[in-house]
């Protein structure tokens, strides 16, 4: 384990290739761990996800993995969630996360910014009517207070709204006293994150080659689904 | 265009005469004779004197040589400070000349004008500099190092740190030594291991002149970052060299066994360091959870402890900066839970003090030194030695660059390896460490002229023209960022995404151990080191706690609501419509209804005062309408004190303020 994967040439893999800009080695990285998430099956469920150790001390674990089954995240102008993904809706809800290319201009990386502040919409705005409401902004906070402690909704409610505030007073400027702000567009959001250089932040370390890692979690995982089966675990 | 006619005239006109006083002020005492009479100690030998030979009492004399020392001191910081002073009123040159460049010159104008006097002008003591002056730099430096890019980039820094050193000091060291082959050059007398030991002194890229002249150009966040934190890790590798180069060249030969010591000894001494200064840094944090009823002197103990960690690791020869820099990031989150607003204040701001007249007091004797120290010119050598720097350096990042693009998620840019190339100034630490060479070293006169000439070099040279430099390039600049609570959310929401996502992807990266030491803090070490139930306290909320206290003591200060943002927006505008609004034109009609009815009833009232069952008999459905209109006011006037208490409350706390966050 560990040796130079041969690259499956098959005709999929460059068609993803050039949609999602991943590389070969790369995307048969993440076909195996497909393939492993999902038990060997063509796709992937809401329940598959849930049963990964690693996300089950996260707090903002639902809303990540509604992420993945969100169809305005593939790119296919949809809208609405599903119960299961194929392979190549989990390579591009993955494919937010590259990093830019050191050589891009400065509109490729407008691009990439915007996509990736998109995707970060599309997670708080659950209700899929385009705006980030006050109800939807502070399930946000709450969500990310969850974990770390019982400090109640107060503190998480005026936390949201303070930043809620923010958002109107920056976006707006000046409002009369009996206009209402209905909620967050993607533009103010936009403005509001444009001093965090998302697309510096928002990225994760694609392998290009095997790792042990994986291997064992193959081994683990073999053995959890066998013995699920009712099978022997073949020593 | 003469600076000097400037606004203020008499301004510049005062100034001078104080500069004027202050240097006669330093002749004088030099030239000071021995009192007359001594003042305590010896009364008693001196009274059989007196009966023998009866002098008047003395009403005034003069005793210098009791204060000569702490009034020297002062006198010099004084000096200092007061230049400094004078820069900043000076108005165009601040913008064009970096401060470091001006204390020099005025070290020098000082060292020339006490040669002239006659005296000797005072050397940049080694000790003076290594226990006094750099201290309070690198605590400050390490105290508000900013851990996020830290942490990001610490691999990069690393390779710069160690690598780039290394790669500096063998390439001068090996180039001058073929130099001094040469026969025409007249240096046949050097021998590998000097030049190797003169290599490793000038190579270190210094903390101090970085400092001092990246914090006037805010260049963007990364590349402030590498140089810096290059400068700062650099010091194990410095001190390693320095120590193995210089016992080896009074032993004269070098084995594989010695090689192989000396990696060991580096990692003794870096990893030495950070663990002597992570100890005392726990202790720091330990103690301040129990200092909630002695508050004064809470500032006293992050000092201590952190000097007690430089001077600990300095007695062992490891890395005093590793360790100080690890004591200050190791204590602050702990340290900062722990203590009240006004410790914190005085922490960050006697830090800023001292580590600026540190930095002053440097520069000045840097200069002095120059007009005092021993020199022994050779055109070729000192020449090849500022050339050599530079071109090393250049070399150095470029290769180091393109190893480390491989590796990083965010490559660096060409733009960025310029700047990281071109900020590698050399400043006081490589000009103490030469003059701690001992003078059996035969070239020692000539090695310290030339890391003199490199350190004018690289901070003149390269210090004054890097501004203009960044401008041209148009690079990157730092972000003026006012502290926002939406982009404070989101990077927590972003961190837990990403560790959420890695998890999907199943690899263990950068976010995976970042949030396992997370859980490992919070569970354990919280609970020790934070002082009551604060150990509980999540991020988000320690800091929007901050904002709101900020808020709230600008708000007192300055009597009135902070307004950054001129706006109008309170919380009318975004809660959502609960409750239903009436018209203003609805409000004032009801309002008069319910004014004219009032003054009925009073009317009606004072008629019927005998009795108070008689009240509600006649005119029943009046009083009933009137009971609701005025349950109904008075609902609606509770209902509008309500929304106003809100948005007072609101207003007070939504604001952003433009106070800069954590310095």
């Amino acid at each position: 384990m560990g040796a130079l994967q041969s690259l499956p040439d098959e005709p999929e893999y460059r068609d993803l290739s050039e949609k999602t800009g991943f590389s070969f080695e790369q995307i048969g990285i993440l076909h195996k761990r497909f393939k492993q998430l999902s038990h060997n099956e063509d796709t992937l469920r809401r329940d598959d996800l849930n049963t990964i150790p690693d996300l089950s001390c996260n707090p903002i674990r639902t809303q990540i993995i509604e992420a993945f089954f969100d169809k305005r995240n593939f790119h296919q102008n949809g809208e609405g969630t599903v119960q299961e993904i194929s392979f190549e809706e989990f390579l591009v809800v993955m494919s937010h996360f590259r990093p830019p290319a050191l050589d891009m201009t400065e509109e490729q990386r407008e691009i990439i910014r915007r996509e990736k502040l998109r995707f970060l919409f599309n997670m708080h705005d659950t209700d899929n009517d385009g705006t980030i409401t006050l109800e939807e902004y502070r399930h946000v906070v709450e969500e990310l207070l969850s974990r770390s402690g019982a400090l109640g909704k107060e503190t998480a409610k005026g936390i949201a709204d303070a930043a809620m505030l923010e958002v109107a007073s920056i976006s707006m400027g000046h409002m009369e006293p009996d206009e209402f702000y209905e909620g967050i567009t993607f533009e103010h959001f936009l403005k509001i994150l444009k001093d965090i250089e998302i697309e510096t932040r928002m990225n994760i370390r694609f392998l290009n080659m095997d790792t042990t890692n994986l291997c064992k979690k193959i081994n683990s995982q073999q053995d959890h689904y066998l013995q699920v089966n009712g099978e022997q675990k073949i020593a | 265009m003469p600076a000097f006619s400037c606004a203020f005239p008499g301004c510049r006109r005062d100034l001078l005469v104080i500069v004027l006083v202050v240097f006669v002020g330093i002749g004088l005492p030099i030239e000071a004779s021995a009192p007359a009479y001594q003042s305590h100690g010896t009364e008693g030998s001196h009274l059989t004197n007196i009966t023998n030979t009866k002098k008047a009492f003395p009403v005034l004399a003069v005793n210098y040589e009791h204060v000569r020392k702490p009034f020297e001191i002062a006198l010099w910081i004084l000096l200092a400070l007061l230049m400094k002073l004078g820069f900043h009123l000076i108005p165009r040159l601040s913008a064009v000349v970096p401060e470091s460049c001006l204390l020099i010159v005025v070290g020098l104008l000082v060292g020339g004008l006490i040669k002239v006097i006659g005296e000797e002008p005072p050397v940049l003591d080694s000790q003076l500099f290594f226990l006094c002056l750099l201290p309070p730099i690198i605590l400050d430096a390490g105290y508000f190092l900013p851990i996020r890019p830290f942490t990001e980039n610490v691999g990069t820094i690393l390779v710069f740190a160690v690598i780039g050193t290394l790669w500096n000091a063998f390439f001068m060291g090996g180039l001058l030594y073929a130099l001094c082959q040469i026969e025409s050059v007249g240096l046949s007398g050097v021998d590998l291991l000097a030049c190797l030991l003169f290599g490793s002194i000038v190579s270190a890229v210094d903390p101090v002149a970085v400092l001092a002249v990246f914090e006037e150009i805010h260049i963007n966040e990364l590349v402030h970052i590498l140089v810096f934190g290059e400068s700062l890790l650099n010091d194990a590798v410095t001190v390693v060299l320095y120590n193995l180069f210089e016992e080896f060249s009074k032993v004269g030969t070098v084995t594989v066994l010695d090689v192989f010591l000396g990696v060991v000894c580096f990692f003794v001494v870096s990893l030495g360091g950070v663990l002597v200064g992570a100890i005392y840094g726990f202790l720091a944090a330990f103690t301040s959870r129990f200092t909630s009823h002695t508050r004064v002197i809470e500032p006293l103990f992050v000092f201590l402890y952190s000097y007690m960690a430089y001077l600990s690791s300095e007695m062992f020869h490891l890395s005093g900066i590793m360790a100080l820099i690890a004591c200050g990031v190791v204590m602050r989150p702990y340290v900062e839970a722990n203590i009240s607003h006004k410790s914190y204040t005085t922490i960050k701001y006697f830090l800023k003090m001292w580590s600026s007249v540190s930095e002053t007091l440097i520069f000045i004797f840097l200069g002095v030194s120059t007009v005092a120290g021993p020199h022994a010119w050779n055109w070729t050598f000192v020449i090849t030695t500022v050339i050599l720097c530079l071109v090393s350096r250049v070399l150095g990042v470029i290769g180091l660059t393109f190893i480390i693009n491989k590796f990083r998620i965010v490559k660096l840019t060409k733009k960025d390896q310029f700047i990281v190339a071109y900020g590698g100034l050399r400043g006081a630490i490589a000009f103490s460490l030469g003059y701690l060479l001992s003078n059996s070293h035969q070239m020692r006169n000539l090695f310290l002229t030339a890391i003199i000439t490199v350190i004018f070099f690289t901070v003149f040279v390269q210090g004054m023209t890097i501004r203009p430099l960044v401008e041209l390039l148009a690079v990157k600049k730092k972000k003026e960022s006012k502290p926002s609570i939406n982009e404070e959310i989101h990077t927590e929401f972003l961190d837990h995404l990403l560790t959420g996502v890695e998890g999907v992807c199943g690899h263990y990266g950068h976010y995976h151990w970042k949030e396992k030491l997370n859980r490992f803090n919070k569970t354990y070490v919280k609970r020790w080191l934070i002082a009551g139930e604060n150990f509980k306290e999540p991020e988000l909320i320690a800091f929007y706690r901050k904002m709101e206290l900020k808020q709230a003591i600008m708000m007192v200060e300055s009597g009135q609501l902070p307004s950054v943002l001129p706006s109008t927006i309170s919380m009318q505008n975004i809660q959502p419509r609960a409750i239903p609004r009436v018209s203003k034109k609805r409000e004032e009609e009801i309002r008069r209804i319910l004014r004219a009815n009032l003054q009925n009833n009073k009317q009606k009232m004072r008629s019927r005062s005998y009795s108070r069952h008689t009240l509600f008999d006649a005119d029943e459905e009046d009083n009933v309408s009137e009971v609701r209109l005025r349950k109904t006011k008075m609902e609606m006037e509770r209902r509008v004190s309500v929304m106003e208490r809100r948005v007072s409350v609101m207003e007070r706390e939504g604001r952003c303020d433009g106070e800069g966050g954590s310095v």
